[in-house]
């Protein structure tokens, strides 16, 4: 019997074109709009020498815009975690009325521009906002200052905690969580040992993207903070005013900054995860 | 006789659908009562409900006096394993196998003496350290069941166990299982569409349909007596013969018969439920039971024949009947039939019965 060819499902000339244009496509794309610009980043921060980066580093203000923005960062992390897990647990497990307008409405921060959202911010905390008055009568500072702009930040990133863990959660059902519970577990163990386990790199790539995100937010916390040099100036709102300022060395050092942290972060985790895996499958083997 | 599970009342819906409906029976004590019908039916809602992952409308029900309507799930002590297994997929089978016994908080020496003794009963010592995914199907069940031992439950509640398995590792399995059970004799409930396993593994059986009881007995009563034309159509093979009542027999076509219709009145219409191996070849041609049937189609089965017969008014059963009393017959023979131990009912006989002991009471 000869040999036959296997049968291919389109003529071999057109799929093969199609597939080479994807993927000169996806190339250009990434190549383009991804790696192009942290090139050009890269360049003019250091295209004249480390000695920049020194420089940088050791004025007043841009260390003040880097532990503001840490703070900010840290804490809508914490936070985020808290409340996405939360959120998200009970868009999955709960069904009760209005459960799908909820589960629409927490999508919204992605939606709607930052700068929309540090708008209203404002017109609740600010002066002759709902919540003013609540708050000035306690000596409490929201509009700018650091509580508004951890409360924006916190607005915009708990989407990607909530995104991230509830197809997870849908994904693991609920078998798992009844066995655990008939065995004889609370419901905090079964959330513990059980559910938070199996959520968890879900979790950890929301929380990263969450916290990528607090750290390069701007156009929401530039209104509410008012860009306060040395007091509301993150480090974003740092390289805005370079930009304006014609300073533009300092100003990449700190962008780059920034993108290296955000990646390291996602790099971090991928293999975090990936070694976690393999020790697994070693012990098991 | 000790009581065992007693459930009184049960109902339950889902928005509007009422899935379960009035369900009362007893679990006897260390045997195996099984909770059988098709899907749908309702058999499962119950199962959750005793376990506490479903909460009852109204309704009780208790374990050996103690009610447990309203306990928490994790205070019943019951065990449970699921047709999908449900373990924990980033535990070791050791670790899921105590699982129940370390949020109790027992000792670390407690916990691996019972997880190594229930690694042995389970036959899984190789494979203490692999984890679910690394298991086949029926490892992964006896995995969940060993978990579900672990605490030493005082009831097991086993929700179409066997149901994702292939049909050879199922037979093992079911075996295995009642073997099991009468080393441990453990009480237990086992949920189940498949007929054959609820006849094989349980001492009871509650047949379910449409959110009701329908009959409750031995596998012996459920097969050899059923009281609704649902049982006896969906508990082993049945052909389905229409006729009419007469003198308390069932006449079809000319002068076809079939006794056991005493209970209906003369002249109603009826259906008469034979089951293939009770339509019988080569009866007398005198007797008045024995009437001609045309042999449509044999199939050997090895060491079985199924024949497709049919009546001159036109009606089609189907018999089974050994090889060694099948003979030279073919396709196209005219052979003699007798319908033997048929259960009639009348057709107009609601599906569902209003209240079981009412049926039990027209053919009683």
């Amino acid at each position: 019997m000869s040999a036959t060819p296997v049968a291919r499902s389109a003529p071999p000339g057109v799929e093969h074109r199609a597939r080479r244009w994807m993927v000169a496509g996806t190339l250009v794309y990434v190549g383009v709009l991804v790696v192009a610009p942290l090139v050009g980043i890269f360049w003019t921060a250091l295209g004249h020498g480390l000695g920049i980066v020194g420089q940088t580093f050791s004025r007043p203000d841009v260390r003040h815009a880097f532990v503001l923005t840490g703070v900010v960062a840290l804490i809508t992390v914490v936070v985020t975690t808290f409340l996405g897990t939360i959120v998200a647990l009970v868009l999955v497990r709960f069904r009760f009325i209005g459960s799908r307008v909820v589960s629409a409405i927490v999508d919204l921060p992605l939606a709607v521009s930052p700068v929309i959202v540090g708008l209203m911010a404002v017109l609740l905390f600010g002066r002759g906002g709902w919540f003013e008055p609540f708050f000035a009568s306690r000596g409490i500072q929201i509009i700018f200052a650091v509580p508004s702009m951890v409360l924006v930040t916190i607005f915009i990133c708990i989407p990607f905690v909530i995104r991230e863990v509830a197809p997870v959660l849908e994904e693991v059902g609920t078998g798992e969580e009844e066995a655990a519970r008939i065995v004889g577990a609370s419901s905090l163990q079964t959330f513990l040992r059980v559910t938070l386990p199996n959520i968890r790199w879900g979790l950890l790539y929301g929380v990263a993207l969450s916290a990528a995100r607090a750290l390069g937010e701007i156009g929401a916390v530039l209104i509410v903070s008012g860009a306060i040099q040395g007091r509301t100036e993150t480090a974003t709102l740092y390289v805005l005013r370079a930009l304006e300022e014609r300073q533009e060395a300092s100003g990449n050092v700190v962008a780059l900054t920034l993108a290296a942290i955000s990646i390291v972060l996602l790099v971090a985790i991928e293999a975090f995860k990936r070694r976690q895996e393999r020790i697994r499958e070693e012990r098991a083997a | 006789m000790s009581v065992g599970i007693v459930i009184e009342n049960l109902n339950k819906t889902f928005g509007t659908f009422q899935a379960v409906t009035d369900v009362s029976f007893t679990a006897e004590d260390g045997k195996i009562t099984a909770l059988l019908g098709p899907s749908g039916s309702g058999k499962s809602t119950v199962l959750r409900m005793i376990a506490g992952l479903e909460r009852p409308d109204y309704g009780r029900i208790s374990l050996a006096g103690e009610e447990q309507t309203n306990k928490p799930v994790q205070e019943r002590r019951f065990g449970f394993v699921f047709q999908h297994y449900a373990l924990f997929r980033h535990m070791s089978v050791r670790q899921n196998i105590g699982f129940g016994l370390a949020v109790r908080k027992e000792s670390k020496e407690a916990i691996r003496a019972r997880v190594d003794e229930l690694l042995d009963l389970v036959q899984l010592v190789p494979f203490a350290e692999r984890y679910p995914d690394q298991l086949s199907g029926g490892q992964r069940q006896r995995v969940a069941l060993a978990r579900a031992l672990a605490p030493r439950p005082r009831v097991l509640l086993l929700d179409e166990p066997f149901g994702a398995l292939d049909a050879r590792v199922r037979q093992e399995l079911r075996r295995w299982l009642d073997d099991l059970h009468r080393e441990l004799g453990v009480t237990s409930l086992l949920v189940t569409h498949d007929q054959e396993e609820a006849l094989e593994l349980a001492n009871e059986v509650v047949v379910m349909h449409l959110g009701r009881v329908e009959q409750i007995g031995t596998p012996s009563e459920i097969y050899n007596h059923p009281t609704t034309p649902f049982v006896a159509g969906f508990v082993g093979a049945a052909n389905v013969i229409q006729g009419h009542v007469v003198n308390g027999e069932v006449r079809f076509g000319d002068h076809q018969v079939v006794r056991g219709a005493e209970h209906l009145d003369d002249g109603a219409a009826a259906q008469a439920y034979v089951r293939p191996h009770d339509v019988r070849l080569g009866a007398d041609r005198e007797s008045p039971l024995s009437f001609p049937a045309t042999v449509e189609r044999v199939s050997d089965l090895g060491w079985t024949s199924k024949l497709r017969l049919r009546f001159p008014d036109g009606q089609v059963v189907i018999a089974q009947i050994p090889n060694e009393e099948l003979g030279e017959i073919g396709d196209g023979d005219v052979v003699q039939v007798d319908l033997r131990n048929a259960k009639v009912f009348s057709p107009d006989a609601p599906e569902i019965a209003p209240d079981p002991e009412d049926q039990f009471a027209a053919t009683g």
